[in-house]
Parts: structure tokens; C-alpha cells; sequence
């Protein structure tokens, strides 16, 4: 069952990353939320996702948490991505395709400007 | 939903809200028999026989931020259309096993999608429930192709690091991607 490609590797890439987000720590935490009920899966959450997901291994961004979360109640806004910085109040956004998502990943998480356009107002 | 991959995240999403510990998604493609097969079971609070009837019709959800929980009678609704059909086992207090079949060759079934992206997504996304993906080939001369991903061995060399972290991220996607493309490839053959 060839599941894991190489433990020692892993355990290799660990360590490195390991170091890597020790330096980074005293940043604080960023999260990053996609809605993910059935109307954010449907009108593109994973694209989202995948988006954000790529954007950080390109990037090689340390030191941020994706997670996900269920139906808002904001169907019709979806994908639904939310971003929590330190202690600042959480952000959410509205209709995140693949390119909104790259965006908000540059200004807002990496520059520190949310990108009012794209921003729910609640 | 385009994809049978994005209706299986879905599916799993129940999973997690009924506090599932375990999860295993699987997906079975026999060309001989012709027969796609999905299943996602949990073992999670599961449910009453009276609300096992009631989540395949559309109107009914647990949740409170609308009025509609449409997961599981859309993919009643995209099997039956290949001349498949839904299967719901649960037991209270145990957990729940859905359970979805396709005709392989049918004209309207929908494509499977992109299944290590559905995986990687529950993974990263909930890291504290362990996690079993099983995608399984029968090609037309019997032959059986599979990738079976058992997240434990991952997840104890990981110690706690986050999946989140660029170079993690990056190795247990390709984990993902080079495990089921080649069987993908198979299965299109």
C-alpha cells in the first residue's frame, strides 16, 4: 500500500517547516475560513479552497490556518471566504471565485488591506 | 454540483457536524460490472429511523441558518438519474453510512471530479478526525487498481505540525495527486 510516499521524507520536510514557523510565530495567527455548506460546495467553495491553497504552497506563506465552515445564511454571497488577523475583528467576504481568492491572498493576507469591494457588510 | 467528488464533500460535511471520530469515504468504479459505487460512513450520533426518512426529502435540515438541507436528496437525485440509487444505514448513537450507486457507461452520470482535491480538503480542513479514503479500480479484464490512504501514519509523523504549512501542504498533495491520477487514467481506459 504505497499511501505514504516516504515517512522519512516527511519527517524531513517536517523539521524544516518546523524551524520555518518557529521565526515566523511572533507575526500572529492568521486564519483563513471557506464556507463550506452545500450552497458554498455548489456554487465553487472547493475552487476557492484550492485557490487559497495554492496560493500559499506558491508562496510559501507560513503561519496561516485554513479551515472551513458551514452554511451562514448568506446563501446567494457564496463562496463565502472569511480572514481573521491577530486580534482584529473577522472579515467576511462575498462571491470568492479562484481569482478573488489569489487577490484577497495578496492584499489582504500578505499587504494587510482588506479588499473592500469583495467585503460583506456584517 | 458537476461533480460526484464535490457531492462526497458534501456528504462528508454531515459527518463532521454529527461529531464523528472516523470517517471513511470510499469509491469503487467496477468496469466490468459497470457499476460506480460511493459510499461515506461515520461513526457519528446518527439518527432516528423518523429523521433517516426525513432527510431525503429537501425540506428538512438540522441546521438553523435556512430552511432547505438539500445534500443528501441531490444525490439521491443525480444516482437515480443513472439508474442508481441512494442508501442510508444508520443506527442512533452509532453512526451512518450513505451510500451511492451509478450505472459506470450512463449517459447522464455525472463525472467523479477531482477526488484527491475533495480529500485534501477534509483533511486540511479537519484535522482532529481520522480520516480513511479508499478509491478502488476494477478494470474490464477483472483487475483491481487501488489507493487506500489511511490518514494515521500521516498524522502521528506530523505531530500536531499543521497540513497548512507551505512544504507539508505541498507533500501531502502530491501524495494525493500521484496516488489517484494514475488510477483515474485507469478507470477513463
Amino acid at each position: 500500500m504505497p499511501a505514504i510516499k516516504s515517512l522519512e521524507e516527511l519527517k524531513r520536510v517536517r523539521e524544516e517547516a518546523l524551524q520555518k514557523k518557529q521565526a515566523k510565530a511572533a507575526a500572529g495567527n492568521i486564519q483563513v475560513i471557506v464556507a463550506m455548506g452545500t450552497c458554498g460546495i455548489a456554487a465553487g467553495a472547493r475552487d476557492t479552497m484550492k485557490s487559497v491553497l495554492n496560493y500559499i504552497e506558491t508562496n510559501n506563506l507560513s503561519g496561516i490556518s485554513v479551515t472551513q465552515t458551514g452554511c451562514i445564511g448568506l446563501c446567494e454571497q457564496e463562496p463565502i471566504l472569511q480572514v481573521i488577523v491577530g486580534e482584529e475583528h473577522k472579515i467576511t467576504y462575498g462571491k470568492v471565485n479562484a481569482e478573488i481568492a489569489q487577490q484577497i491572498m495578496k492584499q489582504h493576507i500578505q499587504n494587510g488591506v482588506p479588499l473592500k469591494d469583495h467585503v460583506l457588510p456584517i | 454540483m458537476r461533480e460526484i467528488a464535490l457531492h462526497l464533500l458534501d456528504i462528508a460535511e454531515n459527518s463532521v457536524a454529527a461529531q464523528s471520530r472516523n470517517i471513511c469515504m470510499a469509491v469503487y468504479e467496477n468496469l466490468q460490472s459497470d457499476l460506480l459505487l460511493v459510499s461515506v460512513a461515520d461513526d457519528g450520533r446518527g439518527m432516528s429511523e423518523k429523521t433517516a426518512q426525513q432527510v431525503l426529502d429537501p425540506f428538512y435540515t438540522t441546521r438553523t441558518t435556512r430552511k432547505v438541507g438539500l445534500g443528501i436528496p441531490l444525490l439521491k437525485l443525480a444516482a437515480e438519474m443513472s439508474e442508481g440509487e441512494l442508501n442510508l444505514i444508520t443506527e442512533q448513537g452509532k453512526g451512518t453510512k450513505v451510500t451511492a450507486s451509478f450505472r459506470h457507461s450512463h449517459i447522464d452520470r455525472m463525472p467523479l471530479g477531482d477526488l484527491s482535491m475533495t480529500f485534501l480538503t477534509l483533511l486540511i480542513s479537519y484535522p482532529h478526525i481520522h480520516w480513511v479514503f479508499i478509491y478502488q479500480i476494477t478494470d474490464r479484464l477483472g483487475q483491481i487498481h487501488e489507493f487506500n490512504f489511511d490518514d494515521c501514519e500521516l498524522k502521528e509523523t506530523l505531530d500536531n505540525m499543521s497540513m497548512t504549512e507551505p512544504s507539508i501542504l505541498k507533500f501531502v498533495r502530491s501524495m494525493l495527486e500521484e496516488g489517484i491520477k494514475p488510477l483515474a487514467l485507469q478507470a477513463a481506459n
